[in-house]
């Protein structure tokens, strides 16, 4: 269970409350309009955002104060997922080692997640070789080799193209459950939730609310989005 | 991501640098002393000096930039390229440039013999205005040619969409850049001139044409009147805080940024075309003759150098070399706005005073001579800080935004930080700084010509022993091999730096 308890974080105009819980596993979308702290909500839970009062409590313990680098969460952004001059390899291995030269152990691992994500043998190219497509999956792959529980996705994918973005929302569906990850994921797009969400967090006006069912949320008559999606 | 004890020991370093030799300066000269007459004619020297030269430079800037901006033609990079060469040219070396162009025997006396006109002399307040300009023309320049660029492209286009006249067009986009930027450009190179100790060492001299530094110099050197040396280093830091006042508020280009783009400013007729072909080959032949002189005399007197050159080149490598890693560590620590402006008042105090300073503090303890190549080295460290952090402040902070959540989130601590992101996406402002400050180092001729002796003379300083002893072939070669050195030095870091991936 992942839980905001009485939370309340952002800045003075713009301040959000939260009190609801997510299941451990599963995908949780949120919507919102834009502007309504959806970002804020992932960086309040990663860490990035020191809230301003309340507890976030995951598997029952506290970790509203634990260190971002020591958190059971990893994040995706919009961008700067990767370090451009570093090889996918040296990206990937910053997940788990400083080691200058990289153990054979350790390039296994890495090869072991590149696999996973489809980009077996991308190691040695670096990130300015790869397509926008390709440098996602290696950021899920980082991911993977970060080993942490929950996984905060800040619209990583938003500045794919329509086919590309549906077959990385389904690699991150199929890899969260082959891990027993959690995943959040922010979203601007009905679809994105339709496709690999279970439940929708809605955020707007200065409060999270749900989580709802998808189509509970995403109804335009009766839901909490309809005057956004309309 | 650095831990906040780096920039605040980095602080408290320059701090310590600058206010340490100031204090030391002025317990020594006390409260009683007094200016005399001549005090008061390198004062009005001074400051008039360093007025008339940015006057003169910022009027000059003025048509080579128009000039510049929107003319396309073959070799507009080499001439852009060489904008930036007086900036690492070692300064004694244009001297000995300009002396073979303007000098007693130089071309341009040449030619008036031959007109049947006088000899023209440049000794005095003409010839360290002619240097002055010589140094801050093409900075000017460069300053004019950044706020023609500033101009946004739409603005060009809307203007001549609406078929402005010439003159309005000059009214409505133009005058408002140059009202902005002119004085800017005037203010900062009013305060290069006033602590522009080289110039005035050889050019300057006699009642007419002495700074207070050169006053300073040579009470040091000569009259080993260090009351005086006090008085007249405080006179100097008076004149630097006002300037320092001055220079925190305007932004200097550093070079090497990209001018590529030219703009149309309509008015493609021929006289306009004559016109400025007129100022681009005026302002080429006044930067690039020097330059070339020094190479063609330097040809033949490698030849005459004496053997006092080698160790000296060996002392100044080694010198610029720890002086440029020390800029740059304390520039890359302090790259922030606080460090910016810190660094500025520390540059602002001028070398020579916080050498004579740092001598009056030496002197308590131990013979200050001999320290003459650690004081100079610190000194030139700290005289290329404020360069560096300009330099390193926007890469920096643009790595710190763009990677600083990522490298939290996965945990990176600061030499993890250092030896992953910053110094990779760092180097090639790393290298450019590096480049710059050894060059800068080399060519100083400032502290060590205070603190100089035959055992700890730089290269700078034999090749200015050589000028003043007349042997003018032995120093042509030491020019040479001088600008090959600060050049050879700024293009090794520089390239470092370019090999940079992504």
């Amino acid at each position: 269970m992942l839980e905001l308890d009485e939370l309340k974080f952002g800045y003075d105009p713009l301040q959000v409350s939260a009190s609801c819980e997510v299941t451990e596993r599963g995908i949780t979308a949120i919507m919102g309009p834009s502007g309504a702290g959806k970002s804020s909500l992932l960086a309040c839970l990663s860490g990035f955002l020191p809230p301003v009062q309340g507890r976030i409590l995951w598997q029952g313990q506290n970790i509203t104060k634990v260190p971002v680098a020591q958190r059971p969460v990893s994040i995706l952004f919009q961008d700067n997922n990767l370090f451009p001059h570093l090889t996918i390899e040296r990206n990937l291995a910053l997940a788990f080692t400083r080691r200058l030269r990289l153990s054979s152990e350790a390039k296994a691992r890495i090869s072991h997640a590149l696999e996973q994500v489809g980009l077996f043998g991308f190691g040695n190219k670096r990130p300015s070789h790869l397509s926008g497509g390709q440098n996602s999956r290696a950021a899920l792959a980082r991911v993977l080799l970060q080993r942490r529980p929950i996984l905060a996705l800040d619209e990583p994918f938003s500045a794919l193209g329509p086919a590309q973005k549906v077959e990385m929302l389904e690699l991150v569906k199929s890899v969260c459950a082959a891990e027993n990850m959690k995943c959040l994921m922010v979203t601007h797009d009905p679809q994105d939730a339709r496709l690999i969400a279970e439940d929708i967090l809605v955020v707007s006006k200065g409060y999270v609310s749900g989580p709802f069912s998808v189509t509970e949320a995403l109804d335009p008559k009766t839901g909490p989005l309809r005057t956004y999606l309309a | 991501m650095a831990p906040r004890l780096v920039p605040i020991t980095a602080g408290l370093v320059v701090c310590g640098l600058t206010l340490g030799p100031l204090f030391a300066l002025i317990a020594h000269a006390g409260i009683g002393g007094s200016l005399l007459a001549a005090d008061w004619a390198a004062l009005r020297f001074t400051v008039m000096q360093a007025a008339v030269s940015a006057v003169v430079s910022v009027i000059l800037a003025v048509p080579v930039a128009r000039a510049l901006i929107r003319r396309q033609f073959w070799g507009r990079g080499f001439v852009l390229a060489l904008l930036g060469a007086p900036f690492i040219l070692p300064v004694i070396v244009a001297i000995l440039g300009l002396l073979a162009i303007f000098g007693q025997n130089g071309l341009l006396n040449i030619a008036l013999a031959e007109i049947g006109l006088p000899k023209l002399s440049i000794y005095g307040a003409h010839g360290v205005i002619l240097a002055h300009v010589f140094f801050n023309l093409p900075l000017a320049v460069r300053m004019v040619l950044f706020g023609w660029q500033a101009i946004p492209a739409e603005q060009v286009r809307l203007a001549h969409s609406l078929g402005l006249a010439r003159w309005t067009f000059f009214q409505v986009l133009e005058w408002p850049m140059l009202k902005r930027v002119l004085p800017s450009a005037c203010a900062v190179i009013f305060v290069i001139c006033l602590s522009s100790f080289a110039v005035a060492l050889t050019l300057g001299g006699g009642p007419k044409a002495t700074t207070v530094e050169l006053a300073l110099y040579q009470a040091f050197r000569y009259d080993f009147d260090f009351e005086k040396v006090a008085m007249l280093g405080m006179v100097q830091m008076g004149l630097s805080l006002g300037a320092a006042m001055i220079a925190i508020s305007v932004r200097v280009p550093v070079v090497g940024q990209g001018l590529d783009r030219s703009i149309s400013l309509g008015d493609t007729s021929w006289p306009v075309a004559v016109w400025d072909a007129a100022w681009i080959s005026i302002a080429l032949a006044f930067l690039g003759l020097p330059i070339a002189s020094v190479v063609v005399d330097g040809i033949g007197g490698l030849w005459d150098l004496p053997k006092s050159v080698w160790p000296a080149l060996g002392r100044s490598l080694w010198m610029a070399l720890i002086s440029s890693a020390l800029a740059v560590a304390l520039g890359a620590a302090l790259a922030s706005r606080t460090g910016e402006i810190l660094a500025t008042l520390a540059i602002s105090m001028s070398g020579l005073v916080l050498g004579s300073g740092l001598f009056f503090f030496l002197r308590a303890w131990v013979n200050p001579f001999d320290f003459a190549l650690f004081v100079t080295v610190l000194m030139n460290a700290l005289m290329s800080v404020p360069f560096v952090v300009r330099i390193l402040r926007p890469t920096c902070e643009a790595t710190a935004q763009n990677y600083g959540r990522l490298a939290r989130s996965l945990g990176l601590g600061w030499p993890a930080w250092g030896l992953w992101v910053a110094l990779p996406r760092m180097r090639r402002s790393l290298g450019f700084s590096l480049g710059l400050s050894a060059a800068l180092s080399i060519g100083d001729l400032g502290v060590i010509a205070l603190f100089g002796s035959a055992e700890t003379a730089t290269l700078p300083l034999v090749m200015y022993q050589l000028m003043g002893s007349y042997k003018i072939e032995a120093a042509s070669g030491a020019a040479l091999l001088l600008m090959m050195a600060a050049l050879g030095l700024f293009m090794v870091f520089d390239r470092w730096g370019q090999n940079a991936r992504a």
